[in-house]
């Protein structure tokens, strides 16, 4: 493991070093630091009380319990879903695989919206199921089924993503020498392969979370927008915009917000600790708590 | 435990990796799968571990058919070229995996397992890394715990691939010896990949020499270095000079050598090829008779032989080794011009 030395020790170059991290400082406080700002201003422009109230009302309040719904059954299925899928596709060559490496970053590669639609037309009222469905007394589109099986379709890759590489990387070796020792297929999950993955699963996990809380163009394609019921956070936020109630819109947008900076910030604690778990020497099983003792 | 390999073939793609193998390995014996990269040798030992399935033929350990068993049920402790040890383990860990993934019913108790573990790593003389991990340790300590690692679920055989591959010369050196006294101690069966023609004729019993995903030869070290079965085998285990020349009656002539051949088996032919190995043949400072001409390119003293590289009137590169005594006596020195003759030679393909 090399340590990182800067381009020009000497300073020779310093100028230009300086003229980019200037540009990229403007940048961000341009386009991301200043708009954050805004956000939580508008928010509180007519004080605590305000707030208060546009976050609590029921409508907010029920956009809040569904946000948070979905991404609890979310979350797990895909986590499930991306550890199987990286799994196959790390250790194993069968066919059909590199077809299933590229169906895993279709929903990064389609507009939401597009997804969305493929949804409304599998399940709509004159979709290919739908009219079964409807028959059967099922409602899964302007419904809670919808919303998960969308935010399911749109975060599908962010874990097996994130996994991919880091067991292409570690291979098969491992795996096959807990087997070699007499360990079953579960055994060599959780006690080797699990603990090896860990911190590239928990950086995927919240960039999944992130979406499955943020995503707007596909939900809302499968909303239908009925306050109380199927509204998420990003959608209520766009209801009260569009009915000109700019604070409480702001408010709502504000708690958004909030949720992204803390996963922002265990994005980087991770980041950061994987990080020195890779290049520190002095004492690598520090990261990996005993799971199974 | 015996080995019983019967006609073992297995391709990955169009690649033949191994070609129709057989071979028995008996009971306590050492022995080198030794061949070029892309031989075969690594897959033989996938397949003789279970870690890779036959396309066809059949494996037996202990005269018990065990083909379609995988590696869980085989029993055999596999050391991996690049180790594959646990990180997130301790060394101790590591040892001990093997015995606590046992189902409960034949689960040693902790303190069992601790006194075995501990008596492991004192064998491969580590017992005081026992709380390292691996990132820790230096190459030949991550092989030695891998080996104790193997060898703590008490295998019917050992098999190791490459296992001094990645180690700089000085460890690999003792670890060969330490593997030889640690083998004769135990006795287990093993098997060991290598590509190194030194390391298999110095540690097995038997080496197995791989070519294309064939067996070439399988014999002990001395056989297959002193009676080569191929041309492959012949080149593969040593430094060689190659000479072509015309075969006429019972001599052969490759530029200024005359070389009889009393006994060549096979009929009369017009190109003979002779190979001799760089300590056969003989340097004179005078022209004498059957000898060649040729100019001294590089002298190398490093070593208890002197190598020289030298070349051959017909421009030929040829590389001869002798006593440092008999290089002092010649007075051997760059562009000097010096007359060589064969001492003995082994004749092998006549065309």
């Amino acid at each position: 493991m090399t340590a990182r030395r800067p381009l020009h020790e000497d300073g020779a170059g310093a100028p230009i070093r300086w003229a980019l991290i200037a540009c990229a400082l403007v940048f961000l406080a341009a386009f991301l630091v200043v708009p954050l700002a805004a956000v939580i201003s508008a928010a509180f422009e007519q004080g605590w009380r305000v707030y208060w109230d546009s976050v609590t009302e029921p409508d907010a309040q029920s956009a809040i319990r569904l946000t948070l719904l979905t991404a609890l059954i979310v979350v797990p299925l895909n986590t499930v879903f991306g550890v199987a899928a990286a799994w196959a596709i790390a250790k194993f060559t069968f066919p059909g695989r590199t077809i299933l490496i590229t169906l895993i970053d279709l929903p990064f590669a389609v507009s939401p919206v597009i997804s969305g639609f493929v949804f409304v037309l599998l399940f709509g009222a004159n979709g290919l199921i739908g009219s079964w469905l409807a028959a059967h007394g099922m409602k899964i589109i302007f419904a809670f089924p919808g919303l998960v099986l969308t935010t399911l379709f749109v975060t599908a890759p962010f874990v097996a993503r994130e996994l991919i590489p880091l067991m292409q990387e570690q291979g098969p070796e491992i795996e096959e020498a807990a087997v070699a020792l007499g360990a079953s297929g579960w055994q060599t999950f959780w006690r080797i392969t699990l603990p090896n993955i860990k911190w590239g699963l928990l950086y995927g996990v919240i960039l999944l979370n992130a979406r499955a809380i943020g995503e707007f163009g596909a939900v809302s394609v499968v909303s239908g927008h009925i306050r109380g019921e199927t509204n998420t956070m990003p959608l209520h936020v766009e209801i009260l915009y569009n009915e000109y109630n700019f604070t409480a819109a702001f408010a709502v947008a504000s708690l958004l917000t909030l949720m992204a900076v803390v996963v922002l910030a265990a994005k980087s604690l991770i980041a950061w600790r994987t990080h020195a778990v890779l290049t520190t020497s002095a004492r690598p099983g520090l990261a990996v708590s005993d799971i199974h003792r | 435990m015996s080995i019983e390999v019967v006609h073992i073939s297995k391709r990955f793609g169009t690649f033949a990796a191994v070609e129709d193998v057989s071979l028995r390995i008996e009971t306590g014996e050492l022995v080198g799968l030794l061949g070029p990269s892309g031989s075969g040798k690594t897959t033989l030992l996938r397949v003789i571990g279970g870690l890779d399935m036959p396309d066809s033929g059949s494996v037996a350990i202990d005269d018990v058919e065990v083909t379609g068993q995988g590696v869980r049920q085989r029993r055999v402790g596999f050391v991996f070229q690049h180790y594959a040890l646990f990180r997130h383990l301790s060394v101790f860990d590591n040892v001990a995996f093997g015995l606590r993934v046992r189902p409960r019913s034949t689960r040693k108790s902790e303190s069992e397992i601790r006194g075995r573990v501990q008596q492991l790593l004192d064998l491969v003389q580590l017992g005081f890394l026992a709380d390292r991990y691996p990132a820790q340790l230096s190459g030949g300590q991550r092989q030695r715990v891998a080996l104790a690692r193997a060898l703590a679920v008490e295998p019917r055989l050992l098999l190791l691939d490459e296992p001094f591959g990645a180690l700089d010369a000085k460890v690999r050196k003792e670890l060969r010896r330490w593997l030889r006294q640690l083998h004769a101690e135990l006795r287990v069966t093993t098997v060991f990949v290598t590509h190194d023609q030194e390391e298999a004729l110095e540690l097995s019993d038997r080496v197995v020499i791989m070519n294309q995903g064939r067996l070439e030869q399988v014999g002990t070290p001395e056989q297959v270095y002193h009676a080569p079965s191929s041309l492959f085998v012949y080149q593969f285990l040593g430094e060689v000079n190659l000479f072509v020349g015309r075969v006429s009656g019972d001599k052969a002539y490759l530029g200024g050598m005359e070389v009889d051949l009393p006994n060549q088996a096979g009929a009369p032919a017009d190109v003979a090829r002779l190979f001799i190995r760089p300590h056969l043949l003989q340097v004179h400072a005078e022209p004498t008779t059957g000898a060649f001409r040729a100019t001294v390119v590089r002298i190398n003293r490093a070593g208890p032989s002197v190598k020289i590289e030298l070349l051959a009137e017909w421009g030929d590169p040829v590389f001869v080794e002798m006593s440092p005594e008999r290089c002092d006596q010649l007075k051997l020195a760059r562009d000097a011009v010096v007359f060589i003759s064969p001492q003995s030679h082994d004749l092998f393909v006549r065309e």
